[in-house]
Order: C-alpha cells, then sequence, then structure tokens
C-alpha cells in the first residue's frame, strides 16, 4: 500500500496549486461563454450554437479529466479503464440517435 | 501508541501483479461502467426530446389548457448556471483536499473536505429548489416524455452527488477524529475520483440539456 501510496504520489506531484487555479479559471470562464452564448439570440439560432456549445462542453469535460483526475498524468491502465469504456457509451449514444432518426445524414443529390 | 499505529495502518497491504492499488483500478472500472450508466440516460432523454405532446416544455413557450395562460419555457437557466458554477468550484475545492492530505495538512485537509461537502450541499439544494418550483408549475415525473426523462436524468446525477456529499461527510469526521495523512491519501483519492466524475457528468448534463434548444 505504502508503494502504491508511493506511486500515486509521484504521479500527482506533477500538478500544482497553480495550474489548478488556472484550470478552475479556465472552466469558469468556459462556462460563463456557454451561457453567455445561450442568451444571444442571434448566435442561439444559427447553425453554429450546437456544434460550438458541444465543443466547450467536449474541453471543459477533457480538463477536467485530465487536471483534476490527473489521467494526464496517471498509469495508462487508468486511462484505458476509463478512456474505452466512454468511447463505447458515446457510440452507442450516437448509434441510438440514428437508430431513433435524431440524427441523418444527407446524401448529397 | 499500538493504537496510534493501527490507527495509521494501511488499510489493506498487498501486493498486486500491475503493481497499482487495486482500489483505484476499482474505482476507474466503476467510473467506466458508469459511463454507460448516464449515457443510457442521456441518450433515452436526448431521444424523447421534443416528442412530448402536452407541456411544460424545456425551451419553448407552452398554452396552459386548464387556463389558456401562455406559459414561459420551464428551465431556469441562471439558477442552473450557478449550480454548474458551484459543481465545478467544489471539484478545485476536491483537488486541493487531496492536496493537503498528501502534504499532511490537517487543517487544510478539513477546510477542504468540508468546502466541497457543503458545495455539494448547496447544489443539491438548488436541484431540491428546482424540481420543487417544476412541480408547482405543472412538470412531474408523469406529466409528459420531457418530465419523466428529465428528472430521471437529474435526479439519478443527484443521488450520485448525495452520495459523495456523504463520502466526503465521512472522509472529513474521519480526519477530524484520527487525522488523514499521507497514508490515507489514497482513500481520499478515490472519494477525489468519484466526485470529479460527477462533475463531469454534470457538464455533459448541463450542455445537452439545459443549453442546446
Amino acid at each position: 500500500m505504502e508503494h502504491h501510496a508511493q506511486l500515486d504520489a509521484d504521479h500527482q506531484t506533477h500538478v500544482d496549486w497553480k495550474t489548478y487555479r488556472w484550470v478552475a479559471l479556465v472552466l469558469l470562464v468556459f462556462t460563463i461563454v456557454e451561457v453567455w452564448l445561450y442568451y444571444l439570440p442571434s448566435f442561439a439560432q444559427s447553425r453554429w450554437f450546437v456544434p460550438t456549445i458541444l465543443i466547450i462542453g467536449v474541453i471543459k469535460f477533457a480538463i477536467v479529466v485530465m487536471f483534476y483526475m490527473h489521467l494526464k498524468y496517471d498509469f495508462k491502465l487508468f486511462r484505458a479503464l476509463f478512456v474505452g469504456p466512454l468511447t463505447v457509451a458515446i457510440a452507442i449514444l450516437i448509434s441510438l440517435l440514428f437508430l431513433f432518426g435524431k440524427l441523418s445524414i444527407h446524401a448529397a443529390g | 501508541m499500538a493504537t496510534a499505529a493501527l490507527a495509521h495502518a494501511p488499510a489493506h497491504k498487498h501486493h498486486t501483479s500491475t503493481g497499482l492499488d487495486s482500489t483505484k483500478i476499482a474505482i476507474w472500472a466503476f467510473i467506466g461502467s458508469e459511463c454507460f450508466f448516464f449515457a443510457s440516460l442521456i441518450s433515452t432523454y436526448l431521444i424523447y426530446k421534443g416528442r412530448s405532446l402536452v407541456g411544460p416544455f424545456p425551451h419553448e413557450a407552452w398554452t396552459n389548457p386548464a387556463t389558456g395562460e401562455v406559459m414561459k419555457p420551464i428551465l431556469n437557466i441562471p439558477v442552473t448556471s450557478f449550480s454548474a458554477f458551484v459543481l465545478l468550484m467544489s471539484s478545485l475545492t476536491m483537488v486541493l483536499a487531496h492536496s493537503a492530505v498528501l502534504r499532511g495538512d490537517r487543517k487544510f485537509s478539513k477546510i477542504w473536505l468540508l468546502s466541497t461537502a457543503a458545495l455539494g450541499a448547496t447544489f443539491l439544494g438548488m436541484q431540491a429548489f428546482e424540481f420543487t418550483s417544476f412541480v408547482h408549475e405543472g412538470l412531474t415525473i408523469s406529466t409528459n416524455l420531457f418530465g419523466s426523462t428529465f428528472f430521471v436524468l437529474t435526479g439519478f446525477h443527484g443521488a450520485h452527488v448525495a452520495a459523495g456529499v456523504l463520502w466526503l461527510v465521512t472522509l472529513f469526521f474521519i480526519d477530524n477524529k484520527r487525522g488523514l495523512g499521507p497514508r490515507d491519501a489514497i482513500n481520499v483519492d478515490v472519494c477525489a475520483l468519484y466526485w470529479h466524475f460527477v462533475d463531469v457528468v454534470w457538464i455533459a448534463i448541463f450542455a445537452l440539456v439545459y443549453l442546446i434548444k
């Protein structure tokens, strides 16, 4: 256990208070931007709104997972245990949206 | 002396074939399974989105059949944005709690653990306020497809937050009683991983349910 604790500590000392503070600030700014875009009628009704909100959401998600959950610095096994199921879950979600007609691909011509 | 030694003794000293702590492997496997759980709830919400026959609706105005009154969309974005902010800040206090435990700083480990639990409880209070106001406006779990999928998705997320708050309060009491040191860091780390996962799920819910019309 002590060996494990040391291994974990070694992996987690890469992140310091300054990084945590910056990560919190970036997350806060992204959240403010998301809500601000929601209240911009011209943008909220444009075709760019949904992709922009999704991209911001994905960035926020990735930042928390990489820095707060330490996956950027942690062991590959942990990364595999999280990224593997997450990828399959997202693939199933997208497949279901296609299956139930929520998403569609319009062939040109 | 013996009691003190026992109190700080490793919780489970064992060899693993990976060289990694089994508890941490287990929490990552659990989080992986939770990805499927929340993906199923989110996909159900998205599939039924816009298919409700009667109001209230999340983003569209609707007419109350009983009074004929035109009602506003039901989602309260300012309140939920503040909830999202509270949960994001709780992730910051959680990493600070973990960092304090790694340093063996008992004073700040207690402060940050309690702050995280308090922020989690604030989030739950705001969710209770949201649910109550929805019920007063006529949206229950059985009103329409939006109500069913919305309450199930956000309710399960809220239940996860509640479990996290209980876990944090337990760690706080242990810290208060005997102190959490670097040897206990793995136990706080496991709780932190769960807490951050609950936060990332909210990031997804906030974008997909509340912001995207």
